[in-house]
């Protein structure tokens, strides 16, 4: 309830007001050409009244209710309000969604990913609607003269069955609107939802099918400029000079000139992830002209020094060296293979992993590994900023607003209270747009410019920036005894340069073995690395269920019963106390994936792979059926058994896991960005594969536990474990392991 | 270098005046305020950019403005008046979107599909919206919404 308790500050008040005049009230009105019909102009209220930061109520009854977290295609924009409105009981067709600017003075956790939203929004945003409701309950109370405990509310009506009376919203939120904010609160239970749990199609479906203009790109400003960048061609390479007379001469072209976002010295956080501080800067009027102009720069690019920045991350305050020198995928994999030899950090260490090596019936090793990847968000990397003497006004796609006002911050040299970011729509972003370097770059721009001006990448530049998924590799080795029981498990993890391992060496199986070790290391570069989609969890998923699969064929089990009998120890004598793991939600899934897929009667005409995973606080159990055409795989189906609480908006949840499931198909056949002399080798979708309409699953089911359980997230769990699972289906369909992604390689574009 | 164009664009006439090669993608977003029209790849890799030149699907960011001519064009914008154009009261239905960023690409895609093979199969869908990438990968439903599209 925080929320709704917190005295808005002079700053939040001045904002308000200034946003009163129409942007703040109806989200359609401020993208360019964006009128509201006027279907939605009659339902709008004369006045409104505004009773919590996320819920305004207007005299006709019609509700705004905030969406606080930026959207990139997850549906919060439908699912978080729904929240709200449930526990304020109102109809979901009375219902205007309206996305909140950040604002962190009144809305809290403002950011996308982690597939935390659901989890983190569950109580204050209920604890919103509800609390708006018992204003409007105290309102009614003191207008009819009777205890407030007699009044009931039911689809945005106020009743007092004794005397008759009733009244809508509209009538009591002005009255409800002076109130005080109650202390606490009742929320609903999960039986009595209403709109929890019953599906509602986004709200933002017309707007796209209708092609307004809801994302970054499409932001429009009288005087705005467009600017476009050159950044180095490598990673270790930066500007020397530029040649720019040519360009500066084409038609419509403003200035050229270089730019710098970050000051060496600046002290930056763990979202300041930055590749190239300084960059060529083309301006003109249109995308085109830029474009053409940007084609005629000549640019000088020299070597990178070693160089020194200072990172206050997740780990403390840390000196971190960027690396000179131009990488290649081939002496990466060199020196992986190297280092895979040496010992590791010991993360983790049960028993006496040694000795029951020693004494097994059976051992087994095996190597997996995994290139970087590019996210190549279908809306390149884009940002308006207009940035005057007084105010920077900043609109673009963007994870995590907050992470970036520093940066924005120091370099514009204004106070955070005078920079404002409006939050849109994203065109995709799976963890590249958490880092904000293109606000910043958009910002400089503007205010050397002292103009309204729209950055804008293109596919090229995007996919070649960096911020990638880093390449990963792990040796997994276990042992068996003679009666085929798992009795020491290790892996030993790494990568380039990020180790996957660091927060996952307490997941299953640790704790369903005696004897157990997992280890790190890792190799520094100067290739630049972000969140990706279930982060690090994206390659352990895949790698250990793989292997998991081979230690049952080993050990003559099933898979499915191998797994239930590790996860029975891990619940009945479980190992150590760290576990991260509900062993019984975790055999849940896989029961529900076996029952669903017919798991033990199979599938005759298919070749099957099963895995299971828990990240990011969701289960997920996944079986993919494969057939062989031509020597290709075809997806006939993929089942999914999905245990993440209470489902909110299920088929939007069910559209999110389809998602993750062919993302991570496409990911694991064809997914792979390779490097030359600090060159990115691939730049645009004719070099860098990805899944098309041919290559998605035949079908999906996707079943979900029944639960009462608080609600976790759905935008990365179900990415992980289908690695493994078609890994372990291909397997059948070849006789042929997967250890190397993508396991296509090589193949060409389709197009 | 600039050239007075003239076009028919959603049924209206108009008129531009810019640099001849400039692709229709780049006119309809810049100059005329019609954004629906993506920019994904500028290669004729993703399909974001697709209007219909005539009855046909084309990809705007490989279309010179000046290769137009007197052939009309369709863009997302101008599909339906209310969004009441089958394909897209299929996408409603099945609510396709995710982020979104693709959706006006397929969706008009999909319609010059539906005008040439009234009923297309699972084949043909597959190898006419092959070109069309959805990053958030929203293919089980939009090949549902195409079959609800096809039966309407
Ligand atoms: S932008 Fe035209 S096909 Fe990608
Ligand atoms: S819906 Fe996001 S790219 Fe298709």
């Amino acid at each position: 309830m925080t929320q709704v308790k917190r005295t808005i500050n002079r700053r939040a008040f001045l904002k308000v007001s200034a946003l009163a005049s129409g942007g703040m009230m109806l989200s359609f009105s401020w993208l360019a050409g964006c009128k509201p019909s006027t279907e939605e102009t009659s339902r709008l209220p004369k006045e409104w009244f505004e009773l919590s930061s996320y819920v305004k109520i207007g005299d006709n009854g019609v509700v705004t209710l905030m969406s606080p977290n930026p959207e990139f295609g997850q549906n919060v924009k439908t699912s978080l309000p729904m929240m709200l409105a449930e526990e304020l009981d109102i109809d979901w067709k009375d219902v205007i969604v309206e996305q909140a600017d950040f604002f962190p003075e009144r809305f809290e956790r403002q950011f996308t990913g982690g597939s935390l939203a659901m989890q983190m929004a569950w109580k204050p945003l209920r604890t919103a609607g509800a609390t708006v409701r018992h204003m409007l309950i105290g309102a009614a109370a003191q207008a009819w003269q009777v205890p407030a405990s007699e009044i009931t509310t039911k689809s945005g009506v106020l009743y007092h069955k004794a005397s008759g009376k009733e009244a809508g919203y509209g009538a009591m939120a002005s009255q409800a609107a002076g109130l005080p904010v109650p202390e606490e609160v009742p929320l609903k239970k999960v039986s009595d939802f209403k709109i929890i749990g019953n599906s509602k199609k986004n709200v933002e479906g017309l707007n796209i099918v209708t092609g307004k203009p809801l994302f970054t790109l499409d932001y429009k400003r009288e005087g705005m400029q467009i600017a476009m960048v050159a950044h180095p061609p490598a990673f270790g390479l930066k500007v020397k000079s530029v040649e720019d007379s040519a360009a500066k001469a084409m038609p419509g072209i403003k200035d050229v000139f270089i730019i710098k976002t970050l000051a060496d010295d600046y002290e930056r956080n763990g979202f300041d992830t930055t590749t190239f501080t300084e960059m060529v800067v083309v301006v003109g009027n249109t995308t085109w002209e830029v474009l053409n102009a940007k084609k005629a720069l000549k640019v000088a690019w020299e070597k990178i020094a070693d160089t020194t920045v200072v990172i206050a991350g997740r780990g403390g305050k840390q000196s971190v060296t960027i690396p000179a020198g131009l990488e290649s995928t081939e002496t990466h994999q060199t020196a992986m293979a190297e280092m895979a030899k040496k010992p590791g950090k010991v993360l983790r260490q049960d028993g006496d992993p040694k000795g029951a090596f020693k004494k097994a019936a059976k051992v087994i090793e095996r190597t997996y590994s995994a290139p970087f990847l590019a996210h190549n968000a279908m809306e390149p990397v884009n940002c308006f900023a207009h940035v005057t003497a007084e105010n920077a006004e900043i609109v673009g796609p963007i994870q995590a607003p907050e992470f970036i006002m520093q940066a924005l911050s120091a370099r514009l040299g204004m106070p955070r209270e005078k920079i404002q970011i409006k939050l849109t729509r994203m065109g995709g972003g799976f963890g590249q747009r958490a880092y904000g370097h293109h606000l910043v770059e958009a910002a400089t721009i503007s205010q050397k410019l002292n103009a309204p001006v729209k950055l804008v990448y293109t596919r090229e530049d995007d996919m070649t920036y960096g911020i990638y998924r880093p390449t990963y590799t792990a040796t997994y080795k276990a042992a068996l005894d003679d009666q085929n029981n798992l009795i020491a498990y290790q892996v030993k993890a790494g990568g380039i340069p990020e180790s996957p391992l660091g927060f996952a060496q307490n997941r299953f199986p640790a704790g369903a073995v005696d004897n157990y070790l997992a280890e790190e290391w890792e190799l520094n570069s100067n290739i630049t690395i972000g969140a990706f989609r279930a982060p690090r969890s994206n390659f352990l998923g895949g790698a250990e269920q793989s292997f998991l699969d081979e230690v049952a064929e080993l050990a003559g089990k099933d898979p499915i019963a191998f797994r239930l009998e590790l996860l029975d120890r891990a619940k009945t004598k479980p190992v150590g106390e760290q576990n991260d793991y509900d062993p019984e939600r975790y055999a849940g899934v896989l029961k529900l994936v076996r029952d669903k897929s017919n798991w033990e009667k199979g599938n005759s005409g298919a070749h099957r792979g099963v895995s299971a995973y828990f990240c990011h606080n969701t289960y997920v159990a996944e079986v993919v059926d494969l057939s062989m055409r031509e020597n290709k795989p075809i997806v006939e189906k993929v089942f999914a058994a999905v245990d993440c609480g209470v489902v909110v908006n299920p088929d939007a949840a069910t559209n999110m896991g389809e998602g993750g499931i062919i993302d991570g198909i496409g990911n694991a056949l064809y997914g792979e960005m390779t490097f030359r002399g600090g060159v990115p080798q691939k730049k645009n979708f004719d070099t860098y594969r990805m899944i098309r309409h041919s290559e998605a699953p035949k079908a999906i089911e996707i079943h979900f536990v029944k639960s009462e359980a608080d609600p976790t997230g759905l935008g990365e769990p179900l990415f992980p474990p289908i690695f493994g699972a078609l890994a372990n289906a291909l397997y059948k369909a070849t006789g042929k392991r997967e250890y190397t992604q993508p396991f296509l390689q090589g193949n060409q574009p389709l197009v | 270098m600039m050239a007075k164009i003239n076009l028919q664009i959603n049924g209206k006439k108009q008129t531009v005046d810019v640099d001849p090669n400039t692709p229709m993608l780049w006119v309809l977003r810049d100059h005329l305020n019609l954004v629906g029209t993506k920019y994904g790849c500028g290669i004729a890799q993703c399909g974001a950019c697709t209007i219909h030149l005539g009855d046909v699907a084309v990809r705007s960011c490989q279309l010179p403005v000046s290769a137009v001519g007197d052939q009309a064009i369709t863009t997302i914008e101008g599909l339906s008046v209310n969004g009441d154009h089958p394909v897209q009261q299929a996408w409603l239905e099945h609510d396709v979107a995710q982020c979104g960023y693709c959706q006006a690409g397929q969706i008009m895609n999909a319609s010059a599909l539906l005008k040439r093979t009234a009923n297309p199969d699972d084949k043909e869908i597959e190898s006419a919206m092959n070109g069309n990438i959805c990053r958030c990968a929203t293919y089980m439903r939009i090949k549902a919404a195409i079959k609800s599209a096809a039966q309407s």
